[in-house]
C-alpha cells in the first residue's frame, strides 16, 4: 500500500496509456471492417517486439551511443517492429480470414480461427526464440530528460508517449482524410453498398491489417523497452487494449486512443495502491464492468450492429 | 472527319485500332508470377518455410537466430519444400487422375455405407445393442492398457470429456462462444477444497466429496447467471471477450488471494469416499476406481444433454443459434435459454471441479490457466460442435495423440500444432471430424447465402488469390 507522488503514477500511466491506445487502434479498425474480434491482434504486438530485438541484434548497439545513434536504433526498431507487425497481420488476414470471409463463414468461426492463429503464432515465437523473456538490447543511455511538478520523466518515456501520440495523430489523419481511410469507413459502414459504389472491400480489408499491424508491432517494440521481450507478452496487454477499444466505442478511433488512455492510467494506480500482483485485476474488472454497464463504449460505437 | 472513324468496326483496320488491339492484348496477358498456379507454389513453398520453422529445432533466448539457422539450413526445410513441391505437381499436373481415383473409390466405399447406414437408423435395437457393447468395453478398458494410459484416462480424458460435454452446451448447440470455462472448472475445484477443509480458510462446517458437488453446481450456476446475465443481451462476440477476462480475474485471484487459495503453492484436498455406515470405501491411489466413477458421472450427463437436446430447450438452442432475430421473433425468449445453456456448462464444469480436485488431491492456481479454456474449446471444434460423438471422440483423439507421441514432438509445441489445427479445421472442415448433421446444413446454408448477406464477402477480383483459397 505504498501511495506514489500522485504525478509520478499518472505519468507511468500515460506511457502505458500511450501503448494501449496505439494498440486499441489495431483492434477497433480490423472491428470495424470486419466485425471480427481479432485475438490474434495480441501475436501481431508481440512480433513486433521480436522484430526489434532482432534487427537490434544484428546491428549489435556499441557501448556508447552518441545521439545520432541511439536515434538511429531507436527509429531501426520501431520500423523493424512496424513493419514484421504489419507482415504477420497482412499474412494473417490473407490466410486465416479471407477464405473464411469468402465462403460467408459464421461469427463463430471466425472467432475460433482468430484464436487458433493467436495460439499458433505465440507458441511458433516461444519455439523459435525460446520461453525465456530477453531484454531489448540497450539503445541508450536512459537518464532523466527534464522534471515537471517534481516528477523526472526519462527517456524511455518521453520516447514512448510521443511516438504514440505520434502514432494515433498519423492513424488519425489516414482514417478521417486519406482515399483509404474513407474507403475503411465505407466498408465499416456497409460493405455491400461500399463494393457497389466501387470500393475493392478485398484490397481496403488487407490495409486495414496492415494499418493496424503497423500501429501494433511499433507498439510491441516501445513495450520491450520498458519491459522485456518475451512469446506471451501480448496476451495481457492484447486483452487490455481490447478493453480500451471497447471502452472507447469499438469501431470508434478517437474511442479507441480514449479508451487506451483511461485504462493504463487506472491501471498505473491500480499498481499503485494495490500491488504489481494486482496489476491486470483493474483491466479486467474495467473491461467486464464497462461491458455490463455501457457496451457502447464513452463514444459510443459507430457500428450499429447488435445481430 | 466522318463519323465511322471512332467505331471499333473500322478502327480495327486502320492503324490506331491495331494500337488498340496491341493495348487491348497487353493488358489481358498477366505476368508469370500473376499465374495462379505460380501463386499456389508461392504459397506452398511460404507453408514449407513456416513448416520447417514448426517441425524444427527449440531456438533460445541466448542465441535468438540459432532456430532459424538450424531450420534453414537442416533436413528439415528440404523435406518440407519437397513435399510442398509434390503436392503442388499433384494439383496442377495430375489433378484429373487423381480426382478419378478418388471418386472411384469413394462410389465403392457409398454402397455399403449406405446401406449400413439405413440399417442403423432404421433398428433402434441395433444402436441400443452397440452402445451397450460400448459401455461394456469402455468400463473393462482400464484392465486392458497399462498403468500410464490409466493415469491418462483420470486425469485428463475423462475430465475433459466432462468440461467438453458440458461446453458442448454452450458452444454446439446454443452458438455461445465462452472463452472461460475452466474458470468455473477453478471455482469448482476450490469449492470441492473449501467444503472438505483443505483450503487455509475453515469452512462453517465440513463435508463429504459428493455433497460438495451439489454446492460446487449451486456456485458455479450463480456465478454463470451473475455474468451472463448482463452480457448475454449484448452482441454475442462480447461474450467470449467477457468470459475471457472473467477466468483471468478467477485465475488472479486464486494465484494472488494466497490467504484464501493457497496461492501457487496450493493446497491439498481430501479424496473422495463414502461413508454410509453399512458401507464405506475410500478412493486411494488406484486411478481405476476414480475411473469407474468419472465413467458414471459422464454417463448420468450424457443421458441428461440428450433428454435436454431432444426436448422444448433444445430445440430453443437450435432456432437461437440458427438465427437469433428469427428465434426471438417467433417467441422464443432468447436472453432466457442463452443464459440457461450458460448456466448449464458452468455446472457442468463446477462438478468436473470438484471430480479433478478429489482425484489429484491436490490443487493450485497454475491448474486453471487460460490455456485450458483454449484446450477443451479445440476439443469441441475438433471433435464437431453439437454433435456428442464428436465432442467424445474429438476430446479422446487429441488428449491421445499427444500423449502417444510425447517422446518424438516436444510437449510444449503442441499448443502450437493446436493453434494450426483449429485454423486449419475451420478453413477446410469447420464442421468438425463427426459433425451433427444439422450443423452441416447450418454451414451450407451461410455459405449459399454469399451473395445476400451483410458480411463482408471478399469482393473485388474474385480470380485472383487463388493461392490461399481451397479448390
Amino acid at each position: 500500500m505504498t501511495l506514489f507522488d500522485f504525478w509520478d503514477v499518472l505519468v507511468l500511466g500515460v506511457v502505458l496509456g500511450s501503448l494501449y491506445a496505439v494498440i486499441a487502434i489495431g483492434y477497433t479498425l480490423v472491428y470495424g471492417v470486419l466485425q471480427l474480434l481479432n485475438f490474434a491482434h495480441s501475436e501481431v504486438f508481440m512480433t513486433g517486439g521480436f522484430g526489434g530485438v532482432i534487427a537490434l541484434t544484428l546491428v549489435v548497439p556499441v557501448a556508447a551511443p552518441s545521439l545520432a545513434q541511439s536515434a538511429g536504433y531507436v527509429i531501426l526498431g520501431i520500423c523493424t517492429g512496424a513493419l514484421l507487425g504489419a507482415t504477420v497481420a497482412f499474412f494473417l488476414e490473407k490466410v486465416a480470414y479471407r477464405p473464411l470471409r469468402r465462403r460467408n463463414a459464421p461469427r463463430l468461426v471466425f472467432l475460433i480461427t482468430a484464436i487458433g492463429a493467436s495460439f499458433f503464432l505465440y507458441n511458433l515465437a516461444g519455439k523459435l526464440f525460446g520461453r525465456n523473456a530477453m531484454p531489448m538490447p540497450r539503445m541508450y543511455e536512459n537518464r532523466t530528460v527534464f522534471t515537471i511538478f517534481d516528477t523526472t520523466i526519462n527517456i524511455t518515456q518521453l520516447l514512448i508517449i510521443c511516438s504514440g501520440v505520434l502514432m494515433l495523430l498519423i492513424v488519425d489523419h489516414v482514417v478521417n482524410r486519406t482515399k483509404l481511410g474513407s474507403g475503411i469507413r465505407a466498408v465499416a459502414q456497409d460493405p455491400e453498398v461500399a463494393s457497389l459504389m466501387g470500393v475493392n472491400i478485398d484490397k481496403v480489408v488487407s490495409r486495414t491489417f496492415i494499418l493496424g499491424g503497423l500501429m501494433g508491432g511499433a507498439a510491441g517494440f516501445l513495450f520491450g523497452t520498458t519491459n522485456q521481450v518475451f512469446y506471451t507478452m501480448g496476451f495481457l496487454p492484447g486483452i487490455t487494449a481490447f478493453a480500451a477499444a471497447v471502452l472507447g466505442g469499438i469501431g470508434n478511433v478517437r474511442g479507441a486512443m480514449l479508451g487506451g488512455m483511461t485504462l493504463g492510467i487506472v491501471e498505473a494506480f491500480t499498481v499503485d495502491v494495490f500491488g504489481d500482483a494486482w496489476r491486470y485485476f483493474g483491466a479486467f474488472g474495467a473491461l467486464v464492468l464497462v461491458l455490463m454497464i455501457r457496451p457502447t463504449g464513452i463514444l459510443g460505437e459507430r457500428v450499429a450492429r447488435t445481430a | 472527319m466522318t463519323a465511322t472513324d471512332n467505331t471499333p468496326t473500322t478502327g480495327a483496320a486502320g492503324p490506331i485500332g491495331s494500337k488498340r488491339a496491341a493495348e487491348a492484348a497487353r493488358l489481358r496477358r498477366t505476368a508469370w508470377y500473376a499465374n495462379p498456379r505460380f501463386k499456389r507454389l508461392a504459397a506452398l513453398m511460404g507453408v514449407a518455410l513456416v513448416g520447417a520453422q514448426v517441425t524444427g529445432e527449440q531456438g533460445t533466448n541466448r542465441d535468438i537466430f540459432h532456430a532459424m539457422r538450424e531450420n534453414m539450413t537442416g533436413p528439415g526445410l528440404w523435406l518440407w519444400v519437397g513435399a510442398c513441391l509434390l503436392i503442388w505437381v499433384v494439383r496442377e499436373f495430375l489433378r484429373a487422375p487423381v480426382a478419378n481415383a478418388w471418386s472411384t473409390a469413394r462410389r465403392a466405399g457409398t454402397g455399403p455405407a449406405e446401406r449400413a447406414r439405413t440399417v442403423w437408423r432404421r433398428d433402434p435395437r441395433l444402436r441400443m445393442l452397440a452402445l451397450t457393447a460400448l459401455l461394456v468395453f469402455l468400463i473393462v478398458l482400464p484392465f486392458l492398457v497399462s498403468r500410464h494410459w490409466q493415469q491418462v484416462l483420470v486425469d485428463q480424458i475423462a475430465i475433459y470429456v466432462l468440461l467438453a460435454i458440458g461446453l458442448n452446451v454452450v458452444v454446439g448447440w446454443a452458438g455461445m462462444l465462452d472463452l472461460g470455462f475452466i474458470a468455473f472448472f477453478a471455482i469448482g475445484a476450490y469449492s470441492a477444497a473449501f467444503w472438505t477443509g483443505s483450503l487455509p480458510v475453515a469452512p462453517p462446517f465440513e463435508l463429504n466429496n459428493f455433497a460438495v458437488i451439489p454446492i460446487a453446481v449451486i456456485t458455479c450456476l450463480v456465478a454463470g447467471v451473475l455474468l451472463g446475465a448482463p452480457t448475454l443481451r449484448l452482441r454475442g462476440d462480447y461474450l467470449a471477450i467477457v468470459t475471457l477476462g472473467f477466468h483471468e480475474i478467477v485465475y488472479l485471484m486464486a494465484k494472488n488471494w494466497v490467504e484464501f487459495t493457497g496461492g501457487t503453492r496450493g493446497a491439498s484436498v481430501d479424496r473422495f469416499s463414502i461413508d454410509l455406515g453399512f458401507f464405506s470405501y475410500q478412493w486411494g491411489l488406484d486411478p481405476r476406481p476414480y475411473y469407474w466413477l468419472q465413467l458414471g458421472f459422464i454417463v448420468a450427463l450424457l443421458v441428461l444433454f440428450i433428454r435436454l437436446e431432444h426436448s422444448r430447450v433444445g430445440r430453443a438452442w437450435t432456432a437461437i443459434r440458427e438465427d437469433e432475430v428469427a428465434a426471438a421473433a417467433t417467441g422464443v425468449d432468447t436472453v432466457r435459454f442463452k443464459l440457461l445453456a450458460f448456466a448449464i456448462g458452468a455446472s457442468t464444469s463446477g462438478v468436473a471441479g470438484v471430480v479433478y480436485a478429489s482425484k489429484l488431491g491436490f490443487i493450485n492456481s497454475e491448474f486453471f490457466i487460460v490455456l485450458f479454456s483454449v484446450l477443451v474449446l479445440s476439443y469441441v471444434i475438433f471433435g464437431g460442435m453439437g454433435s456428442i460423438p464428436g465432442v467424445l471422440l474429438g476430446t479422446a483423439i487429441l488428449i491421445w495423440l499427444p500423449e502417444f507421441l510425447r517422446d518424438t514432438v516436444p510437449a510444449q509445441d503442441r499448443y502450437m500444432y493446436l493453434g494450426a489445427l483449429l485454423v486449419i479445421m475451420m478453413i477446410y472442415r469447420p464442421q468438425g471430424l463427426w459433425p451433427s448433421r444439422r450443423r452441416v446444413r447450418e454451414l451450407h446454408m451461410a455459405e449459399e447465402g454469399t451473395a445476400t448477406r451483410a458480411m463482408p464477402a471478399a469482393g473485388g477480383r474474385p480470380a485472383t488469390t487463388g493461392g490461399d483459397t481451397p479448390s
